[in-house]
């Protein structure tokens, strides 16, 4: 049984304009100790699909559909359920650093919170976790970073403290949101190598946001590309990547700097942008800026196209079918 | 092909504390019209600081600028020399860069009105210029929040080409933008380099985008040139081993399960700079000579330039591998 498996997720935000629909009936899974990658521009829903899995849409959000966890249904949790999952069941880490790390408090303080509060355990035991915690993250010299404020690290160290602060509770599923986004590549490099380790080591399942593909291919299992609010592909890193089906996901793909032809300066685009929340075109949301898009994908809404067990897109066109084995449809 | 940007041996120093700290420490450089020069290096290592030396933003404590000829002044609260008009910049942030409570159209403006304009005529101007962005003409009389981050930087470029720049000086240009925006704001670029046969120096930490868009590529660490050079010396062999670690950590998009290598440790201090080499205490290459001197750029036998022992002027490259 996967540790996630999440169904029909729609959610709902309170815009200045009334309701709209950030995340539009999404259905995925992630499996004990894999690594899935979500991908998507800004507006995709991708942080709100996270945000839904904790509980913690903004004032007004709501959800609706299934998401079960370890077999159970935590979409229905009250609050304090929420509580008591949250940093203890599945933990989460953001784009920056700084801001999710508290500037006045020591990073004993921070570290050893959770500890306090999830397991009930003394001062001392805390801080002896606290200290394993720091040296699993390869912080160097973990007794003098326990007194030290924030702002006395890199970017890429108060990362690797943030990681080690979702981890202290030992969590079964660890969110990602853009967790490299605001760093070095030469620090990038670092914290990738470290998500892969506590993966092998402690059997920890990852869910990575991000839009950089190049993170995603070196980091995950299996891949789920968003576009408005829905899955437009799903699959393998590696036949996702390398055999891209939905019309969206290859031109992102395209769009990569190291995959223009030749030596020309010039960057292949996709034209158009993402369409704003609230304002997502009816059909396939994509069609807008899609070549392939026929009369139909104006109204019709795509449904599953299963290509393999594994690989799926939702594209009823399927312009690229012939480079490979004919879809099944399900 | 002509020389219009030429940084001198510039250093500039900022007082924190009352410390020197030394953010950027010698750069000679230049810059001819109709090229893109890229300048890469991890954040800390004061490339948008040279990058607001170059238009006078801050002022150097050594060395100088000369652009199209003459000195790059710093700029003032009075008028900027008209000659200084045709050397702009473009920010990474375009939500920080525009005033949220003026119109698009006036912003666009100022910078024709400053140069003699009437408002009507430069307001007329304004709108070629959003339409040479590629944003519609009637975007003149909105508001900065009423555009996403990729039109937003469109506007702050078509502000920048207000002035008939000849140089501008692009510090994280797409760094803020989404996928579909950034291939398209870099395309406009290129597009208007070649157009206006400008000379364009693009600040960027992405190497993989600097070496589709550049024609040379300078690599800054901590406050100085480690290695300049054509693009694809820099990318195909690199011959500092800063400049070999940087194209190591990049993760290839292919679906192989490459995994970049890490460059351990940080960009040191600038307060405080290593002796000798200041790569040295991460560099997995360094000998003992290195901790003593620091090497100056030499030029090898394919032109580029490099400061490390391992190059011997003169020579061809010698390959560098990271373990």
């Amino acid at each position: 049984m996967d540790l996630l498996t999440v169904e029909n997720l729609t959610v709902t935000l309170a815009t200045g304009s009334g309701e709209a629909q950030a995340v539009r009936n999404l259905s995925f899974n992630v499996g004990r100790g894999e690594i899935l990658g979500v991908a998507g521009e800004s507006g995709s829903g991708k942080t709100m699909t996270a945000l839904s899995m904790l509980g913690l849409l903004p004032y007004k959000g709501k959800a609706t559909g299934s998401i079960k966890f370890d077999g159970k249904e935590i979409l229905t949790s009250t609050k304090r359920e929420y509580r008591d999952l949250r940093g203890k069941e599945i933990a989460m880490i953001f784009q920056d650093p700084m801001t999710s790390l508290h500037p006045m408090l020591t990073v004993e303080v921070q570290l050893t919170e959770h500890l306090r509060h999830h397991r009930k355990v003394s001062k001392s035991a805390a801080r002896n976790s606290a200290l394993e915690l720091l040296a699993t993250v390869k912080i160097p010299e973990p007794a003098a970073a326990l007194r030290a404020h924030p702002s006395q690290f890199s970017g890429g160290m108060r990362q690797r403290i943030a990681i080690a602060m979702a981890l202290a509770c030992e969590p079964k599923l660890l969110i990602a949101d853009e967790p490299t986004t605001a760093l070095d590549v030469t620090v990038q490099a670092g914290i990738l190598k470290l998500l892969h380790q506590l993966r092998k080591d402690r059997n920890l399942s990852v869910m990575v946001i991000t839009h950089d593909l190049g993170v995603l291919s070196s980091l995950t299992d299996r891949i789920m590309i968003m576009y408005a609010g829905s899955e437009v592909e799903s699959g393998l890193t590696s036949d996702l990547l390398r055999n891209p089906r939905h019309p969206y996901t290859k031109g992102l793909i395209a769009a990569l700097p190291g995959n223009s032809e030749g030596n020309s300066k010039k960057l292949l685009s996709i034209d158009g942008m993402p369409p704003e929340l609230g304002n997502f075109p009816p059909g396939c949301a994509f069609h807008t800026r899609c070549k392939y898009a026929e009369e139909s994908c104006k109204k019709i809404t795509p449904e599953i196209l299963n290509l393999t067990p594994t690989h799926r897109i939702f594209c009823p066109v399927n312009p690229f079918s012939e480079l490979s084995n004919s879809g099944i449809k399900s | 092909m002509k020389e219009i940007l030429s940084i001198n041996d510039v250093v500039v120093e900022y007082n924190r504390h009352g410390l020197k700290v030394r953010a950027v420490a010698g750069v000679d450089l230049t810059l001819n019209s109709g090229e893109i020069l890229g300048l890469v290096g991890e954040s800390g290592c004061g490339k948008s600081t040279l990058g607001k030396a170059i238009v006078g933003i801050l002022s150097p404590v050594t060395g100088e600028v000369v652009f199209d000829g003459k000195k790059v002044k710093k700029l003032t609260r009075g008028k900027r020399p008209s000659h200084l008009r045709n050397l702009q910049m473009v920010f990474q942030d375009p939500y920080g860069s525009l005033n949220p409570r003026r119109k698009i159209g006036i912003q666009i403006a100022d910078g024709l009105i400053v140069a003699g304009a009437s408002k009507k005529l430069a307001l007329l101007k304004a709108e070629d210029l959003l339409e040479k962005v590629g944003l519609p003409r009637n975007a003149v009389g909105r508001f900065p929040h009423q555009f996403s981050g990729g039109q937003r930087q469109r506007i702050s470029i078509a502000r920048a080409l207000a002035a008939s720049p000849t140089v501008i000086i692009a510090d994280e240009p797409i760094s803020a933008l989404d996928t579909s925006s950034q291939a398209q704001v870099a395309n406009l670029l290129v597009n208007l380099v070649d157009e206006f046969d400008m000379g364009m120096v693009f600040i960027s930490h992405d190497l993989s985008i600097v070496r589709r868009i550049s024609d040379r590529v300078a690599v800054m660490y901590l406050g100085k040139i480690v290695e300049v050079g054509t693009v694809d010396q820099i990318w195909n062999n690199p011959s500092h081993p800063y400049t070999r670690a940087l194209i190591s950590a990049i993760p290839h998009a292919d679906g192989t399960s490459f995994m970049p290598q890490d460059l351990p440790g940080d960009v040191p201090n600038p307060m405080n700079p290593p002796s000798g080499c200041r790569f040295h205490p991460r560099c997995p290459l360094a000998k003992e000579e290195c901790r003593g001197e620091e090497p100056e750029l030499r030029r090898l036998a394919d032109g580029r330039d490099v400061a490390c022992v391992l190059q011997t002027a003169g020579s061809q490259p010698v390959t560098i591998t990271l373990n």
